[in-house]
C-alpha cells in the first residue's frame, strides 16, 4: 500500500461522484437534470429516519433479513486451512442480494413521484428482484435483457413475466448485460419525465454507485456484527464475486477501515485470461462507459470488447468505479477464476454443505478453495453467498453433459 | 473568422449533416462526404464509430456496427478527415461520438489529431459540463470547438452549466430521446430557441428526428441551423457503396429548403 492512502476509505465518492479518478457522471445532457435530481433526493432520503425505517422494515419482513452467517464445517475440513463462513444472502426473497438494492431504489422512485420502472438484467436476478418490488408497489416495469441471456436464463425470464414485468430481449452486440444496459439507457432518455431506472449493480453515473453500495452495505453491516458475536473478533479475509461489484462492495464497505481485514474480489476469467473473459481489472484499462469512468475491456481504439463468462451475472466488460479505486490504492485485492474453476466450486459447495450456489458466488467459492489452504486454522474467511443456484441448473447440466 | 463561424454567417439558416465515418466502409466515406458538400451542406458532422452508441436509435446504431465490422479504426477517421480538409478547405468538419474513443489515448492526443486533420470541433454525447475536465481543456488549448448539446430537459437553472465552456455552435436536441425516432412540434422549437438565445450568442442548430425538406424548413424558420442525420444514414444503409448520389440528392433538397426557410436576419 502506498502513501496516498486516505484516513478513511468510507468517505467516497467526493461531491462530484468521483472515487479518485473513477466514477463521475458521463451521461447525455438529457439525463443530467434527472441525475442531479436523484442525487438531491437521495441525500434527503439518507437524512430521513422515515426512509430508513421503511427500508429496514421491508428488509426484515419482506426480504427476510438479517440473513444468517453460516460456518461451513465440512468445506472447512476439506480445504484444511482457514475457517470458512458464508453470508447467506442466497436465502433472501428472490434468491440473491439484488433485492436489497431494489427495495432501496423503489422507495426512492416513489419519493420522486416516478410512475414507471425500467431495469437491465444479466442473469435475470436483478430483473426478478426489480419485477418483484414493482409488483409489491404496483408500478409498471420493463426489463431489458440481452437475447443471449434470455436464452440461457429462461426460468428467470418466466419469473419476471409471472411478476407482471415486460421483458424486452436486446439483440444488439453479443446480447448480454452491456447491451441490455445500453437499451435501458435509451429508454430512459426517451422517458425521463416519468421513469425511474433501477440500476442493478454498483456502477453507472453518480449517484448510482454510491446508493447501490449503501443499500447493499446491509450485507457487510450484518456480517460484521454477526461474526463478532459468534467469534468475538473480525474476520481475516472477505471474499466476493464481482460482476459490476454490488454484492462485493456491500460486504466490503463496512469493513474498509478495519485494517486487519483483507479483502478479495473475484472476477470471471471465463475461458482464461489469455482468451475470452470478463475480468475488467485483470484485463482492462480505464475508460468511460455507461455513465462512469472505470476499468473496461476494450481495444486500443477504446472500442468495448465482449466479455465471456459461464455466469451471465458476471458477463460484463466493466466494474463499479469504487472497485477500480480500491484496487488502484491497494486496499482490496482482486483475482479471477475460470468457468471451469467456478464449476468445481459450484459442485464443491453442493457436495460438502448441501447448498446449491449460483454460478456467480461459485466464483467466490473457487477462490476460497485456493486461498483457504494457505491460511491458518485459526483464521477466518467470510465469503458472500450472494445467490442460489436454481436459475443455473440448466447451464450447469449442459456443462456436465447431462440432459434434463 | 473560423470555418464554423463563417458557416453560420451566410445570412441564412445552415444545413448541418451527419453521417457515420467508415459506414459502410472507410473507402466509401470520402465520396459520401463529397456528396454532402456537393448537395450544399454547410457543416458536416462525421460520426466516430463506437461499439456502444447509447444515445442513438436503430439506424445510427446499425451504422456504427457496419463501420466497425468493416474494420474502421480511429486512424481511418482522422485520415478521412485530413483528406477531406485537403479537398474542401472551406467546409467545417465536426467529429461526433462518444467519450471513450476520444479519451482512450489521452485527450491531448485526440485534440492534437483533430488539429492535424483540420477538424473544427467535436460533439461528445457523454461528456456533460460536469466532466469537462476530461477533454475540454485539451480541446481549448488546441483551438478545437467543443459543441455542447442542449435538450428539452435543459431548463433555466441548467442552461448556464450547458453554455459554460461551449463553443462553435449549440446543438439543440429537440426531443428527449434517441436519434432517428420522433419529431418535436415546431412551436416547441421556436420557444426553445428563444430560451437558448437569451443565454448565448452562439448559433443554434436544431436536430433529432428531422427527415424531410419540409420538416427541415419548418425547423430552420426558427433556428440558425438544422441537423439531419438518420435520414442520410438510412440512405447509406440502403445503397451501401453507391450511396453518394442518393445522399447528394437528399442533401440538395434539404439545403434548398433550409436555405430559403426564412428571410435574412
Ligand atoms: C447471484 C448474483 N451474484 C452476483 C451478481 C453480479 O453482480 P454484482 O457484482 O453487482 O454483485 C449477480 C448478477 O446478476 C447475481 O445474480
Amino acid at each position: 500500500m502506498n502513501q496516498t492512502m486516505p484516513n478513511s476509505f468510507r468517505h467516497f465518492p467526493d461531491d462530484r461522484g468521483h472515487f479518485g479518478q473513477f466514477g463521475g457522471r458521463y451521461v447525455a445532457e438529457t439525463l443530467m437534470p434527472l441525475i442531479l435530481d436523484l442525487e438531491r433526493e437521495y441525500k434527503a432520503a439518507k437524512a430521513d429516519p422515515a426512509f430508513h425505517a421503511e427500508f429496514d422494515d421491508l428488509l426484515e419482513h419482506y426480504v427476510g433479513r438479517p440473513s444468517p452467517l453460516y460456518f461451513a464445517p465440512r468445506l472447512t475440513e476439506e480445504l484444511g486451512g482457514a475457517q470458512v463462513w458464508f453470508k447467506r444472502d442466497e436465502l433472501n426473497h428472490t434468491g440473491a442480494h439484488k433485492i436489497n438494492n431494489c427495495i432501496g431504489q423503489i422507495l426512492l422512485a416513489i419519493r420522486m413521484g416516478k410512475k414507471r420502472i425500467i431495469a437491465e438484467t444479466g442473469a435475470g436476478q436483478h430483473g426478478v428482484a426489480t419485477a418483484t418490488v414493482c409488483a409489491r408497489f404496483g408500478l409498471p416495469c420493463t426489463i431489458f435483457m440481452g437475447a443471449t441471456d434470455v436464452a440461457r436464463q429462461a426460468p428467470n425470464v418466466f419469473r419476471m413475466k409471472l411478476l407482471g414485468a415486460t421483458v424486452v430481449p436486446v439483440t444488439a452486440g453479443a446480447g448480454t448485460l452491456k447491451d441490455a444496459m445500453n437499451e435501458a439507457l435509451r429508454d430512459w432518455v426517451a422517458n425521463v419525465h416519468d421513469t425511474f431506472y433501477i440500476i442493478g449493480t454498483a456502477a453507472g453515473p453518480h449517484p448510482y454507485p454510491e446508493l447501490v453500495r449503501d443499500f447493499q452495505s446491509v450485507i457487510g453491516r450484518e456480517a460484521r456484527e454477526q461474526i463478532q458475536k459468534r467469534t468475538g473478533r473480525l474476520p481475516d479475509l472477505l471474499v466476493a464475486a464481482i460482476g459490476g461489484g454490488s454484492n462485493a462492495i456491500g460486504l466490503f464497505h463496512p469493513f474498509l477501515d478495519d485494517t486487519s481485514v483483507k479483502m478479495l474480489g473475484v472476477e470471471a476469467a471465463g475461458y482464461g485470461l489469455d482468451k475470452e473473459h470478463a475480468a475488467s481489472l485483470a484485463g482492462g484499462r480505464p475508460g468511460i462507459l455507461h455513465g462512469n469512468k472505470t476499468y473496461l475491456l476494450q481495444d486500443e481504439d477504446g472500442q468495448i470488447t465482449e466479455g465471456h463468462s459461464i455466469s451471465a451475472g458476471l458477463d460484463y466488460p466493466g466494474i463499479g468505479p469504487e472497485h477500480a479505486f480500491l484496487r488502484d490504492i491497494g486496499r482490496v485485492d482482486y483475482t479471477s477464476v475460470t468457468d471451469e474453476e467456478a464449476m468445481d466450486g459450484f459442485q464443491l459447495l453442493c457436495r460438502t454443505e448441501g447448498i446449491i450456489p449460483a454460478l456467480e458466488p461459485a466464483h467466490a467459492i473457487a477462490a476460497v478453495k485456493k486461498v483457504a489452504p494457505t491460511m491458518g486454522k485459526d483464521q477466518i474467511i467470510v465469503a458472500n453467498l450472494c445467490g442460489r443456484g436454481d436459475k443455473d441448473i440448466f447451464t450447469v447440466a449442459d456443462r456436465l453433459g447431462v440432459e434434463l | 473568422m473560423t470555418r464554423l463561424a463563417s458557416a453560420f454567417s451566410k445570412g441564412r439558416p445552415a444545413l448541418v449533416t451527419f453521417i457515420t465515418g467508415g459506414d459502410p466502409t472507410p473507402d466509401a466515406t470520402p465520396a459520401i462526404l463529397d456528396a454532402l458538400v456537393a448537395g450544399g451542406a454547410d457543416v458536416i458532422e462525421l460520426g466516430l464509430p463506437f461499439t456502444d452508441p447509447m444515445a442513438d436509435g436503430p439506424a445510427i446504431q446499425a451504422a456504427n456496427i457496419r463501420a466497425l465490422e468493416a474494420g474502421t479504426k480511429t486512424a481511418d477517421i482522422f485520415r478521412i478527415a485530413a483528406e477531406f480538409r485537403a479537398r474542401h478547405p472551406e467546409t467545417p468538419l465536426v467529429l461526433m461520438g462518444y467519450a471513450n474513443p476520444m479519451i482512450t489515448r489521452g485527450a491531448e492526443w485526440f485534440a492534437g489529431e483533430c488539429v492535424k486533420a483540420g477538424v473544427d470541433g467535436i460533439i461528445c454525447v457523454d461528456i456533460p459540463n460536469e466532466e469537462d475536465a476530461e477533454i475540454g481543456p485539451a480541446l481549448r488549448e488546441a483551438g478545437i470547438a467543443f459543441i455542447r448539446l442542449a435538450t428539452p430537459t435543459t431548463d433555466k437553472a441548467r442552461l448556464p452549466a450547458v453554455l459554460e465552456n461551449s463553443s462553435g455552435f449549440l446543438y439543440y436536441v429537440s426531443v428527449a430521446g434517441i436519434t432517428g425516432k420522433q419529431q418535436a412540434a415546431v412551436d416547441t422549437i421556436a420557444q426553445a430557441v428563444a430560451h437558448l438565445k437569451a443565454g448565448t450568442d452562439l448559433p443554434i442548430a436544431v436536430g433529432f428526428g428531422v427527415r424531410t425538406p419540409e420538416q427541415a424548413a419548418a425547423f430552420a424558420a426558427h433556428a440558425d441551423g438544422v441537423v439531419v442525420g438518420s435520414a442520410l444514414v438510412d440512405l447509406v444503409a440502403q445503397h451501401g457503396a453507391n450511396a453518394a448520389e442518393p445522399v447528394r440528392a437528399l442533401t440538395q433538397a434539404l439545403a434548398e429548403a433550409v436555405h430559403k426557410a426564412r428571410e435574412p436576419a
